[in-house]
């Protein structure tokens, strides 16, 4: 019966309804109704499944997952901007910063396939070079935020009362923040930008949504009979944390982690084309786009290339976070 | 229901005060003295700067300096610019321009959102759902400046169906802005409503309405959409206070003279007053969306107790 997981009553994460909004789950009788859903997925995991093997939540989303193209075409592709961004010098043997004005803006040709930009740069080994800095900073920021997420949803959550309410009203303090002019502000205060700075604004302001969907999972985690039974047994928090709340309601954390990377690498690129992000002569799509941005009729390619990089790569995380909502919720087969 | 909106308005208290605080120790917490900042290379008297300093509270603590701010506002003063001109009379004219922008991207995704939400909500695998599935994935990953340079250059200058900048062609120049920032909320409404359906159609109610043999228009039109509708309602609510702050890049992208790209030039050009009065604002618009929308929310689903 442990092995029965429950997804923490995670509806398509792509919308803030329901987990954007505890309150209102909660008021109009939402723990109760994941619990008794809870239920009857287990009796039909019991009845169907118990004689022929034994399902974990992350197996079985492993075997519908091997099935989906989707998630392997995304998957391959990730792993391929992962090489990129690791060694770009082994898809080219250009130099990004190598100048040769003589050359400035000429389109795509024989050798240099995305052309070069202003300066006269090859765009092909910019574009590659310019991986690096999305993926780490899309990496870095969510990382960050779902141990922050973990321990602050799991304290509101599991101890509730007094925690609980201090923990929401600094998220709705939070909430209230409009993201994009918040991040402006504060960047705009930071003397130098590089990537720790932008990435400590963007860790800044993302944590809340993740820590809702941490205290609901926790909250619904709390009541269940697993973990009454274990605090019967005399387990310590910390077990009944570790052992039995936290692996049964990460799954909603993990699936809009898995789609936040993109949201904050496209953040990271609007804050970079607007200025504020980072700052030459790093090289980001960020940047070459806001320096394409006078030239997008007579040379479009400098807005088509790193635009389509940028697009491809959120593209690969979005695509990923659904195909693993699917997976995860036993209710959407 | 009195109860529950005292409560909620008790609640909207400390929000406000958190997230305008934030903003306002962020914007004069910049290094550096403002007024010698803005006086640039040339002397300035210790006198004129002492009075300098005076009008502007610089030389209280932060606190000080921030209640007093908020004292203004609750005149109705929401301070002035380094050159003596009031930031209320610069919202009054830039926020009607952006309340255009984000009603006309409003319409587009409310409209355009519920209809293929619907479409493919009610046919669940069908081609319609599989294509509101893999196209609204699209339009997430595209960033918004990629989008709407790439609407310029298609709508704008290839077809020239619409003008590309500006706002001094009518409601017409605001129709590829409107599409442009309304997109990423299209793809969350197109699917919150699929969802939403999806999840009704299999209620006990909708098996009950179809076997005491209603035609399907009045099975889907009174019992599902209805409500199928109230998440989605609310999601609307919201996300008109975020449009309203939001529309920066769009705004810049096109030239249009809103709130967004006032706050960008003020924001380059260190005036603090701009740029607090204008964040507040919003704030405040997002706080009053979100009450209104929890309110709307209380009366549309009465599953829902005014504790």
């Amino acid at each position: 019966m442990s092995d029965t997981q429950r997804p923490g009553g995670s509806s398509d994460l792509l919308e803030p309804d329901e987990e954007a909004r505890p309150e209102d789950a909660i008021a109009a009788g939402g723990p109760g109704g994941v619990i008794a859903e809870g239920a009857i997925a287990a009796t039909a995991a019991v009845e169907g499944g118990a004689s022929v093997y034994q399902a974990s939540l992350w197996g079985d989303a492993w075997r519908q997952l091997r099935r989906k193209p989707l998630f392997i075409i995304s998957s391959v592709l990730l792993l391929l901007f992962t090489v990129v961004a690791i060694a770009p010098g082994l898809f080219t043997n250009q130099d990004p910063t190598f100048q040769d004005l003589s050359k400035t803006v000429q389109a795509p040709q024989a050798g240099h396939p995305f052309g070069y930009d202003i300066l006269g740069r090859d765009y092909f080994a910019r574009v590659l070079y310019g991986t690096r800095v999305s993926l780490v900073i899309g990496l870095l920021v969510v990382a960050i935020d779902v141990v922050v997420a973990i321990v602050l949803g799991s304290i509101a959550g599991y101890y509730g009362r007094f925690w609980d309410a201090l923990i929401a009203r600094i998220a709705d303090i939070w909430f209230a923040l409009p993201t994009v002019l918040a991040g402006i502000v504060f960047l705009n205060v930071m003397g130098e930008r590089g990537l720790l700075q932008v990435a400590f604004v963007l860790i800044f302001l993302g944590w809340p949504t993740l820590m809702r969907l941490m205290r609901s999972s926790v909250l619904s985690g709390r009541e269940s009979d697993y973990v009454q039974a274990a605090k019967a047994l005399g387990a310590s928090d910390w077990r009944i944390m570790r052992v039995h709340i936290l692996p049964n309601g990460i799954a909603p954390v993990i699936v809009y982690a898995t789609i936040s990377v993109g949201i904050i690498i496209s953040a990271e690129a609007a804050l970079s084309f607007l200025g504020v992000g980072l700052e030459l002569p790093a090289i980001s799509w960020g940047l070459m786009i806001s320096d394409a941005q006078n030239r997008i009729l007579t040379s479009p390619h400098l807005l088509f290339f790193p635009g389509a990089a940028l697009s491809l790569l959120v593209l690969c995380f979005i695509i990923l976070g659904d195909a693993l909502r699917d997976a995860l919720d036993p209710r959407l087969r | 229901m009195g109860r529950y909106i005292a409560r909620r308005l008790l609640q909207a208290i400390p929000v406000f005060f958190g997230a305008t605080f934030i903003v306002f120790a962020m914007v004069y917490a910049i290094p550096g003295d403002p007024i010698r900042a803005l006086n640039g290379e040339r002397p300035i008297s210790d006198s004129a700067m002492q009075q300098l300093h005076e009008r502007y509270n610089l030389d209280d603590p932060l606190l000080v300096q921030y209640g007093k701010y908020i004292w203004g506002i609750v005149h109705g003063d929401f301070g002035k610019t380094f050159r003596g001109y009031p930031v209320i009379d610069i919202m009054k004219e830039k926020f009607p321009v952006t309340f255009r922008l984000a009603l006309g991207a409003f319409v587009f995704e409310g409209i355009v959102g519920l209809f293929a939400g619907i479409l493919a909500g009610l046919k669940r695998g069908s081609f319609m759902d599989n294509l509101l599935l893999i196209s609204t994935m699209f339009i997430a990953a595209i960033p918004v400046f990629v989008l709407g340079f790439l609407a310029q250059i298609m709508l704008g200058i290839q077809f020239r169906i619409f003008p590309i900048a500006g706002i001094y062609n009518g409601w017409i120049s605001y129709v590829l802005p409107s599409i442009v920032l309304g997109s990423l909320s299209l793809v969350y409404i197109a699917r919150l409503t699929r969802t939403s359906l999806v999840e009704n159609m299999r209620s006990d109610y909708i098996r009950t309405a179809e076997a005491k043999g209603l035609p399907r228009s009045r099975v889907v039109g009174r019992h599902a959409l209805r409500n199928s509708l109230i998440p989605v309602v609310t999601y609307l609510g919201v996300d008109l206070g975020t449009l309203m702050v939001g529309a920066i890049i769009t705004e810049g992208i096109f030239n249009i003279p809103g709130v967004g790209r006032e706050i960008f030039l003020a924001i380059r050009g260190q005036e603090g007053a701009v740029v607090v009065g204008i964040v507040t604002a919003g704030i405040m618009i997002f706080i009053v969306m979100n009450l209104f929308v929890d309110l709307l929310y209380a009366v549309l689903d009465p599953r829902i107790r005014y504790e």
